[in-house]
């Protein structure tokens, strides 16, 4: 659905994104993550043509974005990144405006608005002015622009920056009910939102692909080791002690500032669970709590990116 | 032409929402309803005298005593109010970024332009409007030719088109509206002197400059004469200053 050849884009003499190739099949919802300035809106901004690439190619649906820009931006609806909108207008008077230009048939312009305005939430705020709405009205409006004439691609720009979470929530509902019969390319630096509604992600880095896979194959691959949570009532330096002798043990941290609190690093490979348990209750200790902890994406993306900035090249 | 119509539409509410269309609208009246009390006032002065000495009677004419200063005037007023009304035209979209929705909608760049030029000279069509009911006084109190004030409009209308499609191609050169309206503004002014410096120029180069000039082609308007050359010149150097401002949003694609 969406294809990417090889996409090459520098400003000036700066390099945007450099060599990227990815492909984002029917029907799939990508994630696309990075750091800041890592070249996601630049590559978001050529698939729905409007900066043209500086070499590489680009398709959806078949078309490319340099050769066949109109039927291409006809298949694709865009969520720009700060989500520009026209500030006097209505929202009601803006999307009539968006399904006209994109060309949505004048005699079922107002099922199309009305869709678009029920599913992202937007009946209470019809009649107002946009430049009066708050945040995380005017992402809704800008999502529901997006979504009008129904277009088979979806490419979002970051589409819950700024919102409460409880929007935050229902925007990423919507997303996520959004994908079922259409493909969705959305960039993110929140990890956790990336990991909840993405089958797939892709992260870049200074413009090029550290590494494309699934969200579970991800935090998997990237584990080094299993940390487990502890909250376990007694003398501070006796219980770190007798954790530590523990075999398996690697670490042993109090990353809350609470003494009571302890995060244990232990061998990928091994559980010592039962055996901690064991140790803590011999010694007539309470133990409160105990859970194990997955890597989180957050950390598998933190060690990507610092691999591929500050390792040896 | 998809997309013209919404955008069109688009453009003229952005009009009328916005204070810039009824300030610069009631400047432009007032100041043209000045012209014309002027030019009427020295008008009924010129015809008592007229009426005490028959050998003046032959030169007092409503056309060339009220019309044509006034058409004059109005041309002066338009150089310095239309900077005004197209300096948001893209200047505005760019700094908010909706520009980013414009060119990725489903729209020809043609047909957004175009949208945007029409619309704003319609507005100024609007404006024009008004002060047709000066010539619906002077026809109610005097004797007035309609020929020269029907082709008097033509040329301001022609004219405005000229000056739409140059504030149109400034707006697309920036993000800021007010470098928009001073970069419209002189070069229309520069446009408009140009003729000037024929005199003094070389006869080749003398007769190009005053072909140039935005000024020297107005003048048969007036007189009541609608002279093809001079539609084609308004009409060309309108669809140049379009299609200038089409390569250049091509050219700022590319160097994004």
């Amino acid at each position: 659905m969406i294809e990417v050849d090889q996409l090459t884009k520098t400003y000036g003499v700066l390099p945007a994104i450099s060599n990227l190739s990815f492909t984002v099949h029917q029907g799939e919802i990508v994630g696309f993550l990075g750091p800041n300035g890592a070249g996601k809106t630049t590559t978001l901004k050529i698939l729905t043509c409007f900066l043209p690439p500086t070499s590489g190619r680009a398709r959806i649906n078949g078309w490319d974005v340099s050769e066949e820009s109109l039927k291409v931006r006809g298949v694709v609806g865009y969520l720009p990144e700060n989500v520009p909108l026209y500030s006097e207008m209505t929202v009601d008077r803006f999307l009539s405006f968006a399904a006209q230009a994109k060309g949505v048939d004048s005699r079922k312009l107002k099922t199309a608005i009305d869709k678009v305005a029920g599913d992202c939430g937007l009946e209470k705020v019809r009649g107002r002015i946009i430049g009066h709405l708050s945040k995380g009205y005017k992402q809704r409006v800008g999502l529901a622009q997006a979504l009008l004439n129904n277009p088979p691609v979806l490419i979002l720009d970051e589409p819950t920056i700024g919102l409460d979470p409880t929007q935050v929530v229902e925007i990423r509902e919507l997303i996520r009910s959004l994908g079922q019969e259409r493909t969705i390319l959305l960039s993110s630096h929140i990890l956790p939102e990336v990991s909840q509604i993405c089958q797939r992600v892709i992260i870049i880095n200074r413009g090029r692909i550290i590494t494309t896979d699934s969200v579970a194959n991800l935090t998997t691959q990237f584990q080094t080791s299993r940390k487990i949570h502890l909250t376990i009532q007694g003398p501070d330096e006796e219980v770190r002690e007798a954790l530590l002798t523990l075999p398996g043990v690697l670490h042993v941290d109090q990353p809350y500032q609470s003494p009571e609190k302890y995060e244990l690093e232990m061998e990928k490979d091994r559980d010592i669970r039962a055996e901690v348990a064991r140790v803590i209750v011999e010694r007539g200790w309470g133990l409160l709590e105990m859970h194990s902890r997955e890597l989180s994406l957050e950390e598998v993306f933190v060690q990507l990116v610092t691999e591929e900035t500050g390792g040896p090249a | 032409m998809k997309g013209f119509s919404a955008v069109f539409r688009r453009e003229l509410y952005a009009f009328f929402a916005s204070p810039i269309f009824y300030v610069v609208g009631t400047i432009f009246l007032i100041l043209s309803g000045y012209f014309f009390y002027n030019s009427v006032a020295y008008f009924s002065l010129i015809s008592f005298q007229a009426a005490q000495n028959p050998q003046m009677g032959g030169q007092v004419n409503l056309n060339e005593m009220v019309v044509k200063p006034l058409f004059d005037d109005m041309s002066i007023i338009l150089l310095l109010i239309v900077p005004l009304l197209t300096m948001r035209l893209l200047a505005e979209e760019k700094k908010n970024g909706t520009i980013e929705l414009l060119l990725t909608y489903p729209l020809r760049e043609l047909a957004v332009l175009l949208g945007k030029y029409l619309a704003t000279l319609l507005v100024i069509l609007i404006i024009l409007a008004v002060t047709g009911i000066y010539m619906v006084m002077l026809a109610g109190f005097g004797k007035l030719e309609w020929g020269p004030v029907i082709t008097g409009y033509c040329g301001l209308i022609l004219l405005s088109a000229g000056f739409v499609s140059l504030g149109l191609f400034a707006s697309a050169l920036t993000q800021n509206q007010i470098i928009a309206a001073v970069i419209g503004f002189g070069a229309l002014l520069m446009f408009w002197i140009i003729g000037w410096s024929g005199s003094v120029a070389g006869p080749g180069i003398g007769q190009v400059v005053h072909y140039l000039s935005l000024l020297d082609h107005l003048e048969s308007f007036s007189n009541g004469v609608l002279d093809s050359r001079d539609v084609f010149y308004y009409l060309s150097f309108s669809i140049f200053f379009i299609f200038l401002t089409l390569r250049y949003l091509d050219s700022q694609k590319i160097r994004g």
